[in-house]
């Protein structure tokens, strides 16, 4: 792939009377941004097609800053927003751009319910452990141990595996990685994509600031050295047993599938409903 | 265009497939609901009709989802509604003030039932006449109409989609079990005979820059809608003209709230609406909205017989309130009565407006059943012995 200079990406994408961005130094959340721009540019795809949606959270900030049409909704609900979005007008393509804590605590049930339905969209998840734009509160994502300003004795929850997760309620295309893949990451956003039906892109996403701070995870190098620890591709995981596995988390492409999406099947009831009317043959 | 129900002519249908009708007829081409007594109908009927007439009809996982879809349907252009009741109406307040906040048309049909909490599921009440005016938080205004019979539970759904058009707004629709449920002869126009509106689109790229400003001096912007090349940015957030977050700002603030209340509040004549009856030369004045108003006109034809100077307002719009109008009756009253099923709702706002000029007493009935004619008259007789 022929990387583009980061400034033809920016000056191409992004909305200059909203720079700077909130975002603090050493978040992840912009170069996940960028990756996701990245992959747009690279399918050719245009701004005017593409709608962004979020939540509420650091992450969901995001689409403020891009040059596209844009729902900034409330917390935990984007999906329900896309719903209605992608079902009302079937030409619009979809990027939902979410915290963990967004997609998955407060807005759990919408989540796995969209998937459920495969809805055609894509999400972008940013996974920073934490509750970043509210100060550093563990997340469904927090693992077991780690402190957050909410259980400043370190999280004492089983966390989330949000990959697994959408896997299992049906997604059609499922990806993890950390930010420091890169070359991975932009390829699985182009794949997710290319979809139809619901595709799903987690980032393991650094906040310095709100997480970090609190868990010996402020400086890049112990992140890097951090995420390399806990972090294992899914061809290696396949041969390790659960208690090597424990407190570790999977990287990798976890789904790659065609199951019909949300559009496609209301398309063939709406036929379904005229034909049992007589209104069709 | 071919409609699955009768238009033109007259037919004999329940409060909740009305409202499903003249939405249709209205244009509402998207519907997202969760399953309530006793509006489930209005979910059950548009499932039935809406994949006929090429619109969308989806269950959705609970009524914050239902709002949330239906307003991220409107931002495609498409008129769309979502029923619930009671406990669903309450889910529904955050979403509810994000499509206020950012102007997004759409109509919330509110088929109470008692409460709080889940309380008399099957049976009628009007407890939920504060909520619908003052539910979601902060600063704000928006529409809430009051239907008393099956044909008005069709007309006001028309006019619902109407004014949610106009004036870039959600519109609710505060009806309840009663009318919901009850069958009566309603005519449905045929489409030619409607007048319908719709959002005033931008008409070119300058406009557009400005989706929360005041581009043509009447306080309601035009809605550049997704897809179109616009690139809009909308957001819950305290916002600036152009749609960008301006969250510490006061100024900015108070510009953006000042305006989205006053192109309600402003436009009170317009979307205020009221019937009367026998009210002219009118000592007693019986106050009451939605299917109360039919036993309070009964009681007033009973009064009159009795030689009693009684006469009724009824209200087809409870918020934006003309609190003016009150007042004026209030000078030639010597008493006005609120009768509602509730503890008293609608009560504070006739006696706010009243301004002291006459008395405001309250007839109030709870526990799902109507107020009888006879008791309206009963309980007015012996305030007067
Ligand atoms: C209904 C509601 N509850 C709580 C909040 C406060 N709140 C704002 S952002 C946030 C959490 C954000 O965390 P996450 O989704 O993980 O995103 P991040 O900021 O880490 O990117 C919360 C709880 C809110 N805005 N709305
Ligand atoms: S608080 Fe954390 S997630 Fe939010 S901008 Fe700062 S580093 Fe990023």
């Amino acid at each position: 792939m022929y990387l583009k200079p980061s400034y033809e990406i920016r000056d191409k994408y992004l909305r200059k009377d909203m720079l700077p961005t909130i975002f603090c130094p050493g978040c992840g959340i912009g170069a996940v941004l960028q990756y996701t721009l990245r992959a747009i540019d690279d399918l050719g795809l245009t701004q005017d097609e593409i709608v962004w949606v979020s939540g509420i959270g650091c992450s969901s900030r995001v689409p403020g800053y891009v040059n596209f049409d844009g729902l900034h909704t409330t917390h935990g609900r984007a999906l329900a927003f896309a719903t209605g979005i992608k079902m009302a007008n079937p030409n619009l393509k979809i990027i939902a751009f979410m915290g963990d804590g967004d997609a998955a605590a407060i807005g759990g049930n919408h989540l796995i319910h969209a998937i459920r339905r495969n809805l055609d969209v894509t999400v972008i998840l940013i996974n920073n452990f934490t509750y970043g734009m509210t100060g550093g509160q563990v997340a469904p994502t927090t693992p077991k141990g780690l402190k957050g300003t909410t259980a400043p004795y370190g999280s004492f929850e089983n966390p989330f595996d949000i990959a697994e997760l959408a896997v299992a309620a049906g997604a059609n295309y499922v990806a993890r990685w950390s930010v420091f893949n890169y070359l991975q990451g932009i390829n699985s956003i182009k794949k997710a994509l290319q979809k139809r039906g619901f595709s799903l892109v987690e980032f393991l996403s650094p906040c310095p600031i709100s997480f970090g701070r609190r868990n010996r995870l402020k400086t890049s190098p112990e992140i890097i050295r951090w995420y390399q620890k806990i972090t294992v591709p899914i061809s290696k995981a396949k041969n390790m047993s659960p208690e090597e596995l424990e407190g570790k988390i999977v990287i990798g492409e976890f789904v790659d599938r065609d199951r019909p999406s949300l559009v496609e099947e209301y398309e063939a009831y709406k036929k379904r409903a005229k034909k049992m009317m007589g209104w069709e043959e | 265009m071919k409609y699955p129900f009768p238009v033109g002519q007259v037919d004999f249908i329940q409060g909740d497939e009305a409202i499903a009708r003249a939405a249709i007829l209205a244009g509402c081409r998207f519907y997202a609901g969760y399953p309530i007594t006793p509006a489930s109908e209005i979910f059950e009927a548009m499932s039935l009709y809406m994949p006929l007439v090429d619109g969308v009809s989806i269950q959705m996982e609970d009524e914050i989802a239902s709002l949330a879809a239906v307003i991220g349907a409107s931002w495609t252009g498409a008129k769309a509604m979502t029923a619930t009741s009671g406990p669903g109406f309450s889910l529904m307040m955050e979403n509810l003030g994000y499509a206020i906040m950012t102007e997004t048309p759409l109509v919330l049909v509110n088929v109470q039932r008692s409460g709080p909490s889940t309380g008399q599921p099957t049976l009628a009440a009007q407890g939920d006449a504060m909520q619908a005016i003052w539910g979601t938080h902060g600063d704000h205004s928006l529409i809430v109409l009051t239907p008393a019979t099956v044909q008005e539970a069709f007309d006001m759904t028309i006019r619902a989609f109407n004014l949610a058009e106009k004036y870039r707004t959600p519109v609710i629709l505060l009806t309840d079990a009663e009318v919901g449920h009850m069958r009566e002869r309603v005519y449905a126009p045929h489409p030619d005979e409607l007048e319908l509106v719709y959002r005033k689109l931008p008409v070119n790229d300058e406009e557009a820059k400005y989706p929360f400003g005041d581009v043509h001096g009447d306080l309601v912007p035009p809605m550049p809608i997704f897809g179109k090349g616009y690139r809009t940015y909308v957001t819950g957030l305290t916002h600036d003209e152009r749609g960008r977050p301006r969250t510490v700002d006061a100024e900015v603030h108070e510009r953006l709230i000042k305006r989205i209340v006053a192109k309600i509040e402003n436009n009170k004549k317009d979307i205020f609406d009221y019937e009367t009856y026998e009210l002219d030369d009118a000592e007693i004045v019986l106050v009451s909205f939605g299917i109360v108003a039919r036993s309070a006109m009964r009681a007033v034809k009973e009064l009159r017989k009795e030689g009693i100077k009684a006469g009724l307002l009824k209200l087809n719009v409870v918020w934006p309130f003309d609190f003016e109008l009150i007042e004026k009756i209030a000078e030639n009253a010597e008493r006005m009565y609120v009768a509602e099923m509730n503890l008293g709702q609608v009560y504070h706002l006739i006696k706010e407006g009243a301004n002291g000029k006459a008395e405001v007493d309250l007839i109030s009935k709870i526990g799902g059943e109507v107020h009888t004619p006879g008791e309206i008259v009963e309980r007015i007789k012996n305030d007067l012995r």
